[in-house]
C-alpha cells in the first residue's frame, strides 16, 4: 500500500521530467542544442502567468493564455534568433555556454525583478485527493499524469504522421540532404523551438501549484530532464516518457528503502550505467539521429 | 610651479572637506545572502536593516552622524563571503551586519574579531558563539537555546514517548536536528525517525511514507519555508496522524499561506516572528509592507533590530568606540521602553547569545496563534 | 607581429608575470584575496584547458578534483599534522589517480555522453563530502585552516599568501607549458583534431587522453590544495556542479586550446563579476548578459577574438599555441 503510494507519487513526478525531457532531446536532435537552461524554462512561464496576474490584472485563464505565448515567443523564437542561431556553426560548446549564462539571467531576474520568496499558484484542476486501493491520490498527480502522456502521445503522432512532422524527422537526420529535398531546414528547427517552448510552459502550468513558483526551481529540474533523456534514450519521444517515469518512480523508491541523505545519488547511478553500458538508452536506436 | 601649489591648495581642502564630511557618516556595512539558497533569508535581513537605517537617519542618525551601509552578496558561499566581509573591514567599519547563513558567519567572523570590529549576525548555529570570540553578538536564539524549548514542549505538553524527526540536509536543517536530537536524548525520548530532505525538494511522498512507517508520537519538522509547505501537504493529503511540530519555520506566515488548510494544526515554539501579537512588531510588520509590498520574516526583524541595538547602545557611551560598544553589548538588556526599535525586550549575555521571551503557538484556521508565553532564561 | 611569434609570447609572458607581482602593491587585503583566488581558479582552468582544449574532452568533473584536493590537504593538515608540503603533494597525486581510475569507464564514451558521465561523479563527490560527517565533518566545514609556512616564512599575511599562490601557478604554467610543447602535448592535440588519424598514426589514443584526462584532474587537487588555506574554511558548498559549469566557462571564454585562454577566462568569472557589484542587485544579470554577448561575437573565445583581429586571413590557428 505504501508502495502503491511512492509508485503513484512517482509516475507524477517523473510526467514532469517526461515533458521536459522531450523538449530537451528535440532541440538537441534538430539542432545540436545542449540547452543547460531548460530548467529556467520550466521555471519562467508559471512567473509570466503571475505577473499577467498582477501587473495586468488579468483573469487566471487570460494569464494563462498570455503566459503560453509569452513562453511561445520569448523561450521559442526570441531564444532561437538571438542565442542559438548565432552559435550554431561554432560547435557546441559556446553554446552550452550560453545557455548556462541565460539559465543565470532568468533565475536572477526572476529573483531580481519579481520576488525572491515562493509564490502559490493556482491550480487548474480541484485539490481534491481520491482514494485508490489504500493510497492517497492527489487529483492533480492524476491530472499531471494524464496531460503529460497526452502530451508525448500527440507529440509522436504528430511526428510521424502529418507532414510537417515527417519533415522536422528528416531534418533531424540529415539536414543537408533535407535541404536538397527541399525541406525547409530553419523553419522546421524553428518548430521545434517552439514546440520545446509550448511543452515547457505546460509542464510549469502544471507543476507550479504544487512545487510552488520560485526562482530556483529550475536547478532540480533541469538536471532530471538532462537524465530522463538520456536514459530513456535520446533519439525517441517514447524513450524519453520512459526515461521519466522511470526516473520518477526510481528516486521516490531510493528515498523510501535507501538511506535518504543519498536519494540524489540513485538516478546519476542510473545514468552512468546506461551511458557506459547502453549509451542509445533504454528505448533509443543505436546513435542514428531521428526525434 | 603656480600651477602646483594650487593644485596642492585645492588637494588640500579637498582632503579637509573629504574628511569633514567622513566625520558625518558611520560605517556600518551589511554582508549578507543576496543571491543562491540563502536569497529569502537574505532579502528579509536587508529590508529590514533598509528600514532601520532610514528610520534613524531621518531622525539625524547616531549621535549626529547619519548612517551609510552597503549590502555586499554573500552569494551564499561562505568563500565569497570571506571576500566580502574582507571589502568592508578593508572599509574601516564601525559594526558588520550579517550574514544570515551560520557557514559563512563561521568563516568570517574570524576576520571581524581580529580586526576587533563588532559584528551582528542572524545565524542560528549553536556553535558560533562557544568559539570564544567577544566581538560576536546574535540577533535571534542560538539552536543550544530554542530546541531546550520546543524540546520541554515535546515531554510535558505533548507527552510524546517517540518522535520522527524530519530535517532539511543543509548546516540550518543538520545543525537544528542535532541539537534537537540531543534534547531527546537528554529526555528519554526516543528518536522513531531520522529523516533528511533535500534543499529544494519537491515531492516529499517517499519521507511521509517513512513516517508513518516509524508511528511516532509526533513528528518534528525542521526545513526551510517552501519544503516546509510541501511536506505539509503531503502530510496532510497522506493523513499523517500525530501532532506537526515546529520551530519558529513551520509556523510562519509564509508557511501557512503557502501550505493552506495542510498548515492549520501545526505546533510548536516561535522564537521570533513578525505574527506574534506584540503591537510594536506588528507596527513594523505593517511599516515593512507598505514600502516593501511583502511581510517580513524573522530574519527581517532581526535585522532592523540590530540596527536599533547598535543604535541604542552607542548613544549610551557617548562615543564611537568599537570595543567598548563590544563590552557594553555584553550583559547588557534593552527594553522597547528605552528604544521603540528593539521591539522586543533583548538581553545579550557575555558570549553574544540573546535571551528574550517566546511563544508556544498553533496554527487556527491560517493563523498562528499563540498559546503560551515562554519566559526569558535569564532575569 | 603574430600572435605565435616566440617573442610576442616571451614579451606577453615578461609584461604579465610583471603586472602580477606589482599588483598587491596598491591593493587592500580585499583586493589581495580577490587575486589569489584568481590565481587558484586559474590553475583549475589550465587543468580543464589541458583536457579540454588540447585533449578535447568535454569534462565537467573538475569541480570535484578542486574539492577531494581542498578536503585531501584540510584533513591532513588539521586532524593529522600533516606539514602543508607533504599534504599538497597527496592532495595532487590523489586527485591524479582517481582521474585515471574515473577516465578509465568514462572516456570510452565520447562528447555530450562524457560530460553527462562527469556531471554525475561531481554531484556524487559533493554528496559524499556532504554526507561523510566522519571524514570530513560534514555540511558544518572544516575551520581553522592554517596557511603554510615555508622554510621559515609565513604565508599568513595576504600578500605573502599571494605570492605563495603565484609561485604555484607560475610552476603550473611552466609545466603545462613544456607538456605542450613536448611530443605528448603534440599527440593531445592529435586526438582533439582527429583521432581517428591519430590512432591510424600509431598514438595509442587511450593511453593519451587518460594522460590528459589524470593531469588535468591532479592539477584541479593542485587547485583545491591552496584553496583551503586561502579561504581558511571549506564546507561542500563550493565543490558541486555550478563550479564545474564555472570553470568550462572560463575555459571557453578565454579561449578554449590556447595557452593564456584560463588566465583570462578567470579573470572574466572571478574578477568580472566582483567590478560589477557596483550596480547592486543587477551585477548577476549584466555578468550573464555580457557572457551571452561574447559568446555571440566570439565564439572561439577572447583569446579566438584576438586571433582574429592579428590574422584575418589567415586559418584558425589554434593548433600552435
Amino acid at each position: 500500500m505504501a508502495l502503491l503510494q511512492i509508485l503513484i507519487s512517482g509516475l507524477a513526478t517523473g510526467a514532469i521530467y517526461a515533458l521536459v525531457a522531450v523538449g530537451f532531446m528535440l532541440l538537441w536532435q534538430t539542432s545540436q542544442t545542449i540547452n543547460f537552461a531548460q530548467g529556467e524554462f520550466v521555471m519562467l512561464p508559471a512567473f509570466f502567468v503571475l505577473a499577467a496576474m498582477k501587473f495586468g490584472g488579468l483573469s487566471f485563464g487570460m494569464a494563462l493564455l498570455v503566459g503560453m505565448l509569452a513562453s511561445l515567443i520569448v523561450l521559442g523564437l526570441l531564444f532561437k534568433v538571438l542565442i542559438v542561431n548565432p552559435m550554431l556553426r561554432h560547435g557546441v560548446l559556446p553554446l552550452v555556454i550560453s545557455t548556462i549564462a541565460l539559465a543565470l539571467f532568468l533565475k536572477e531576474g526572476v529573483k531580481e525583478w519579481y520576488a525572491a520568496e515562493a509564490q502559490s499558484f493556482p491550480a487548474v484542476w480541484s485539490n481534491d485527493n481520491l482514494e485508490i486501493a489504500g493510497a492517497v491520490v492527489s487529483v492533480q498527480n492524476l491530472v499531471i499524469i494524464a496531460v503529460a502522456v497526452a502530451a508525448v502521445l500527440l507529440l509522436q503522432w504528430f511526428l510521424a504522421r502529418t507532414r510537417t512532422g515527417r519533415c522536422m524527422q528528416a531534418t533531424a537526420q540529415n539536414p543537408a540532404l533535407a535541404r536538397i529535398l527541399g525541406i525547409r531546414v530553419e523553419r522546421m528547427i524553428l518548430y521545434t523551438f517552439l514546440i520545446n517552448a509550448a511543452l515547457v510552459a505546460l509542464a510549469s502550468f502544471l507543476i507550479s501549484p504544487i512545487y510552488l513558483a520560485k526562482f530556483s526551481n529550475g536547478e532540480t529540474l533541469g538536471l532530471a530532464a538532462f537524465i530522463a533523456a538520456i536514459v530513456g534514450g535520446f533519439n525517441q519521444v517514447r524513450g524519453a516518457i520512459v526515461g521519466g517515469l522511470l526516473l520518477g518512480v526510481v528516486d521516490n523508491l531510493a528515498a523510501a528503502y535507501i538511506s535518504t541523505q543519498y536519494r540524489g545519488a540513485i538516478p546519476l547511478f542510473v545514468l552512468i550505467a546506461v551511458i557506459l553500458f547502453r549509451p542509445q538508452g533504454l528505448l533509443g536506436r543505436a546513435e542514428e539521429r531521428s526525434v | 610651479m603656480k600651477s602646483l601649489s594650487k593644485a596642492a591648495l585645492a588637494a588640500a581642502i579637498c582632503m579637509a572637506l573629504g574628511t569633514a564630511h567622513a566625520q558625518q557618516t558611520v560605517n556600518i556595512p551589511d554582508v549578507i545572502e543576496l543571491s543562491g539558497a540563502g536569497a529569502v533569508s537574505g532579502t528579509n535581513w536587508r529590508d529590514g536593516v533598509i528600514l532601520a537605517v532610514d528610520e534613524i537617519n531621518a531622525k539625524g542618525g547616531i549621535l549626529g552622524r547619519k548612517i551609510v551601509t552597503t549590502h555586499s552578496d554573500t552569494q551564499s558561499n561562505p568563500g565569497i563571503s570571506r571576500a566580502q566581509v574582507q571589502k568592508a573591514l578593508d572599509g574601516d567599519p564601525y559594526v558588520i551586519l550579517g550574514p544570515v547563513f551560520s557557514g559563512s558567519v563561521k568563516v568570517n567572523m574570524v576576520l571581524a574579531q581580529q580586526a576587533e570590529v563588532p559584528q551582528f549576525t542572524g545565524a542560528e548555529a549553536a556553535d558560533i558563539t562557544q568559539m570564544g570570540n567577544s566581538y560576536i553578538f546574535r540577533t535571534s536564539f542560538g539552536q543550544q537555546m530554542s530546541m531546550p524549548k520546543i524540546a520541554n514542549y515535546v515531554r510535558d505538553g505533548v507527552k510524546a514517548k517517540t518522535v520522527a524527526v524530519v530535517w532539511v540536509n543543509n548546516d540550518f536543517g543538520k545543525g537544528g536536528r542535532d541539537s534537537f536530537v540531543k534534547e531527546m536524548n537528554s529526555r528519554g525520548v526516543k528518536v522513531a525517525a531520522d529523516i533528511s530532505t533535500e534543499s529544494g525538494q519537491v515531492d516529499f511522498a517517499a519521507d511521509v511514507v517513512k513516517v508513518k512507517n516509524a508511528n511516532a508520537d509526533c513528528v518534528f519538522i525542521y526545513t526551510n519555508e517552501e519544503e516546509s509547505a510541501r511536506f505539509l501537504r503531503e502530510a496532510r493529503k497522506q493523513g499523517v496522524k500525530g501532532p506537526l511540530l515546529g520551530e519558529t519555520t513551520l509556523l510562519g506566515q509564509k508557511v501557512i499561506e503557502l501550505a493552506g488548510d495542510a498548515a492549520n494544526g501545526v505546533r510548536g515554539h516561535v522564537g521570533l516572528s513578525a505574527d506574534i501579537p506584540v503591537p510594536a512588531v506588528q507596527e513594523f510588520k505593517a511599516k515593512f509592507n507598505k514600502r516593501f509590498g511583502y511581510f517580513p520574516d524573522h530574519n527581517g526583524i532581526k535585522g532592523y533590530s540590530a540596527v536599533y541595538a547598535i543604535k541604542y547602545a552607542t548613544t549610551k557611551i557617548g562615543k564611537f568606540d568599537r570595543k567598548l560598544l563590544a563590552k557594553t553589548l555584553h550583559g547588557m538588556t534593552i527594553t522597547p521602553a528605552m528604544e521603540p526599535g528593539i521591539l522586543i525586550e533583548t538581553t545579550w549575555d557575555e558570549h553574544g547569545d540573546i535571551d528574550r521571551i517566546s511563544f508556544l503557538a498553533e496554527v487556527v484556521d491560517g493563523k498562528q496563534k499563540i498559546t503560551q508565553t515562554l519566559p526569558k532564561l535569564g532575569k | 607581429m603574430k600572435l605565435t611569434d616566440r617573442r610576442v609570447q616571451a614579451v606577453a609572458g615578461l609584461l604579465l608575470v610583471g603586472v602580477l607581482i606589482a599588483a598587491p602593491l596598491g591593493l587592500k587585503p580585499h583586493g589581495i584575496y580577490l587575486l589569489s583566488m584568481w590565481a587558484v581558479m586559474s590553475i583549475a582552468a589550465i587543468g580543464l584547458n589541458l583536457t579540454l582544449g588540447y585533449a578535447g574532452q568535454i569534462s565537467l568533473a573538475q569541480a570535484a578534483f578542486v574539492g577531494i584536493g581542498a578536503y585531501c590537504s584540510a584533513i591532513l593538515t588539521t586532524s593529522y599534522g600533516w606539514p602543508f608540503g607533504a599534504a599538497f603533494v597527496m592532495a595532487a597525486l590523489l586527485c591524479f589517480v582517481i582521474g585515471w581510475l574515473l577516465g578509465y569507464p568514462a572516456l570510452r564514451v565520447q562528447h555530450h555522453y562524457l560530460a553527462f558521465v562527469t556531471l554525475a561523479f561531481t554531484t556524487l563527490v559533493f554528496l559524499v563530502l556532504r554526507n561523510e560527517e566522519w571524514l570530513t565533518k560534514g555540511i558544518y566545514g572544516i575551520s581553522g585552516i592554517n596557511r603554510p609556512n615555508l622554510f621559515g616564512w609565513s604565508t599568513k599575511a595576504p600578500r605573502d599568501f599571494y605570492y605563495f599562490c603565484l609561485i604555484v601557478l607560475a610552476g603550473v604554467s611552466w609545466f603545462t607549458w613544456r607538456l605542450v610543447r613536448s611530443p605528448w602535448g603534440r599527440a593531445f592535440m592529435a586526438l582533439r583534431e582527429n583521432p581517428v588519424r591519430a590512432s591510424s598514426l600509431g598514438v595509442d589514443t587511450r593511453r593519451y587522453t587518460l594522460m590528459a584526462f589524470a593531469i588535468g584532474s591532479a592539477l584541479g587537487g593542485v587547485a583545491g590544495a591552496l584553496y583551503a588555506p586561502l579561504v581558511e574554511f571549506i564546507d561542500p558548498t563550493p565543490f558541486a556542479l555550478s563550479l564545474s559549469l564555472n570553470l568550462l566557462l572560463m575555459v571557453i571564454v578565454g579561449g578554449s586550446g590556447y595557452f593564456f585562454g584560463p588566465f583570462l577566462g578567470a579573470i572574466v568569472s572571478v574578477l568580472l563579476p566582483e567590478w560589477l557589484r557596483f550596480t547592486d542587485g543587477l551585477y548577476l544579470i549584466i555578468y550573464a548578459v555580457f557572457v551571452m554577448a561574447l559568446m555571440v561575437v566570439c565564439p572561439a573565445g577572447l583569446l579566438g577574438l584576438v586571433e582574429k583581429i592579428f590574422k584575418p586571413l589567415s586559418k584558425s590557428g589554434k593548433a600552435a599555441p
